[in-house]
């Protein structure tokens, strides 16, 4: 067992499963999508992508792309829920949280290329 | 430069994550401790507000506590945060600031900037091994000439001494073994602009080495190799080497040419010489006994070349039993009196010395130079760095090793036709020499002359090809005259022309010139620059072979062409 493997593999799954369970719910309903739920995807999702930096492989260099996928995917639902609570005058409302939640389900998608790749790699190397 | 962002990036690991840890924490808190408002109400900061309050608390800017003021929880957690940020902070560009320090990043870097500095050379460039005396001596020849070179040197002194140098184009630099197949291909072995590999390292394995890899993995390049022993000349020579130098045969050579026909030596000095350089003086050396001191293998070889031309030697040498000297020699270093008086000093005419050290060689002349001042004085000079002192010391003949092969090679390489000129001309006597020496100190100045070669091609000299496949056969004496008024000459000398079939030494004026035919001239440089002009334009070489200005647009040759059709028929 390599300890670099297994922090490298709970941080993945972790992105992928906090943004899942931001992600799950009613599309348009504020109190099915927690903010701090939010939070803590990017953060995990950040700090997977600083733990993938460096791997000069090809299947490095996708986890990396996805990841970073994954990022700018939350960030800017992160940034669409900021401004919509901070600047403009309607608050949130049904469209914009359902922008917000799609955005949050492309980074699922995201997060899920990774890990699908991450179990490829582990399926191949069998030991 | 990937690889550099790769190699940082995993360098930075563990203080980036420690960085967005202490971040998502401290953020995390300000969003959960509850604060008030201005009214007094409850109230809790989103994470937009948490978020902007740690990045100016974070990096220090602090704005103050917003959007209202805080409570003592609140501060009370404002406090850890600043520290945690304020450390991670820290961790993080000092990790940053270290693995920009790191040797083995600053490598990585410097030999970045090497690849890229050889990528950004054009034209074509000569991959220099060795950077000792002949190195630079050749590099700074090669770069006057507006020739690039690629140095590759084991010595980091060396390469930092390349680096301060001030060259007329920049010279990169790889300090590495050239020994090594990969560091030669890094310098650019392999790329089609690398037109020729000197070998110049003081280590035969590594030159024979060099020239393999040179020869294997691109064959069509130029490769010149030095090589110490006669055994590794052969070898070297063995897969298709160009030229193989050897610095005791060449150096001890050159000085027997200087001591039995001046006038060839004074030859192959002024059309070897570097851009710039001033023209060296003739030597007049008297015939006689001769002393040598020293026998190592410089010695020998000027031994061996001192007998075949009959030249009485009288030989010191402080160690006979190693260096394997005849029975005859005198013992000792040559730097005592009672050792020179013992080889006959004072009925010598001149003495020679040539030990590998330079503080003996100047003692021994200095103290030859008292018991009889007449002595025509010969020095080895080893090392570059002792050219003041050994001017100073005005001998009649100081010979620098690194300087002689550095010009050799310098010859070789900018002009092949040079070699075989020289060649021909050891075959010639003295006086043959002599004469030709007075003909170029007729055309030249102050400076040493340069040499070039002119081809007969369509390439080369496009209005002298067109003209030497015309029906009137164009004559030498066209091709140097001063494209500005024909009457008057170019300051330069025809010294050989090279045609398919034969050689022609020296060729006189009304010398048939037919297209393909190679010629090599020496002069001063702006009957170079002149001649350039005459070789590539129709009109002004038409103006030299005709003295008339031809009409050189259409209009006016169809006008003047009619003109002359007209009274052709009249």
């Amino acid at each position: 067992m390599n300890l670099e493997k297994v922090i490298f593999a709970f941080f993945i799954v972790l992105a992928l499963t906090l943004n899942f369970g931001f992600f799950i719910g009613d599309i348009d309903d504020p109190v099915h999508h927690n903010v701090y739920e939010l939070y803590a995807a990017i953060v995990v999702s950040i700090i997977a992508t600083v733990l993938k930096f460096g791997d000069r492989t090809h299947l490095g260099a996708v986890l990396l792309a996805t990841s970073l996928v994954a990022d700018l995917q939350l960030i800017i639902a992160a940034v669409v829920w900021a401004m919509v609570e901070r600047i403009s005058e309607t608050g949130m409302t049904p469209h914009t949280m359902a922008a917000i939640v799609s955005l949050s389900g492309g980074a699922v998608l995201a997060n899920v290329t990774s890990v699908v790749l991450l179990v490829t790699e582990t399926v191949m190397v069998r030991r | 430069m990937n690889n550099i962002v790769f190699v940082l990036l995993r360098r930075l690991h563990s203080p980036l994550i420690a960085l967005i840890i202490v971040y998502a924490v401290s953020v995390l808190g300000f969003v959960l401790i509850p604060g008030m408002d201005d009214q007094g109400q409850p109230f809790r900061m989103s994470f937009f507000h948490a978020f902007y309050f740690v990045s100016f608390m974070g990096t220090t800017i602090g704005f103050g506590e917003i959007p209202y003021p805080f409570t003592d929880a609140q501060r009370m957690w404002a406090v850890v945060s600043i520290y945690a940020t304020v450390i991670a902070w820290l961790y993080a560009i000092g990790s940053m600031l270290a693995a920009l320090q790191n040797p083995a990043f600053r490598e990585l870097l410097t030999s970045n900037a090497f690849r890229r500095s050889i990528r950004r050379i054009h034209g074509p460039f000569y991959l220099v091994c060795g950077y000792g005396d002949t190195g630079s001596m050749l590099v700074r020849a090669l770069t006057e000439v507006d020739k690039r070179a690629v140095v590759v040197e084991i010595e980091r002194e060396r390469i930092n001494a390349l680096e301060l140098e001030d060259f007329k184009h920049f010279v990169p630099g790889l300090c590495a073994d050239a020994s090594q197949p990969d560091t030669l291909i890094e310098a650019g072995l392999k790329l089609p602009n690398c037109v020729g590999v000197v070998a110049l390292t003081n280590d035969d394995a590594v030159n024979l080495r060099v020239a393999v890899t040179s020869k294997l993995l691109n064959p069509s390049q130029l490769t010149i190799a030095r090589a110490e022993s006669h055994d590794s000349e052969a070898n070297i020579a063995s897969f298709g080497t160009e030229h193989i130098i050897n610095p005791f045969d060449t150096f001890a050579g050159r000085l027997a040419m200087a001591l039995h026909s001046p006038g060839t030596y004074l030859l192959h000095e002024w059309m070897a010489s570097a851009p710039h350089e001033p023209l060296t003086e003739p030597l007049f050396p008297p015939t006689g006994k001769w002393v040598l001191c020293g026998y190592g293998r410089f010695g020998k070889a000027v031994h061996e070349r001192l007998r075949k031309e009959s030249v009485d030697v009288t030989i010191i040498e402080a160690k006979p039993e190693i260096t394997d000297a005849p029975s005859n020699v005198i013992i000792g270093r040559g730097t005592e009196a009672v050792t020179l008086q013992q080889a006959g000093i004072e009925g010598a005419v001149g003495v020679v010395a040539g030990t590998d050290d330079d503080g003996n060689n100047l003692s021994i002349l200095m103290t030859s130079r008292e018991l009889n001042p007449d002595l025509f004085m010969v020095a080895r000079q080893n090392s570059r760095h002792n050219d003041t002192i050994f001017q100073a010391a005005k001998l009649d003949l100081i010979m620098q090793r690194g300087s002689i092969i550095g010009h050799k090679i310098f010859a070789l390489i900018q002009s092949p036709m040079l070699d075989s000129f020289l060649r021909e001309a050891r075959q010639e006597d003295n006086e043959w020499a002599n004469e030709l020496i007075s003909r170029i100190s007729g055309i030249t100045e102050t400076e040493a002359p340069v040499t070039w070669e002119l081809d007969i091609s369509e390439e080369d000299a496009p209005a002298m090809f067109a003209a030497s496949r015309s029906r009137e056969r164009i004559q030498l004496w066209q091709l140097y005259r001063d494209p500005r008024n024909r009457d008057e000459i170019l300051a330069c000398i025809p010294l050989y022309c090279e045609r398919s079939d034969r050689h022609i030494l020296l060729p006189d004026d009304d010398t048939k010139i037919f297209p393909g035919d190679r010629l090599l001239f020496c002069g001063q440089a702006r009957a170079q620059h002149m001649m350039e002009w005459l070789s590539g334009n129709q009109n002004v070489f038409n103006y030299i072979r005709t003295g008339e200005e031809h009409p050189s647009g259409y209009l006016w040759r169809l006008m003047t062409g009619k003109r002359s059709k007209a009274r052709f028929q009249s």
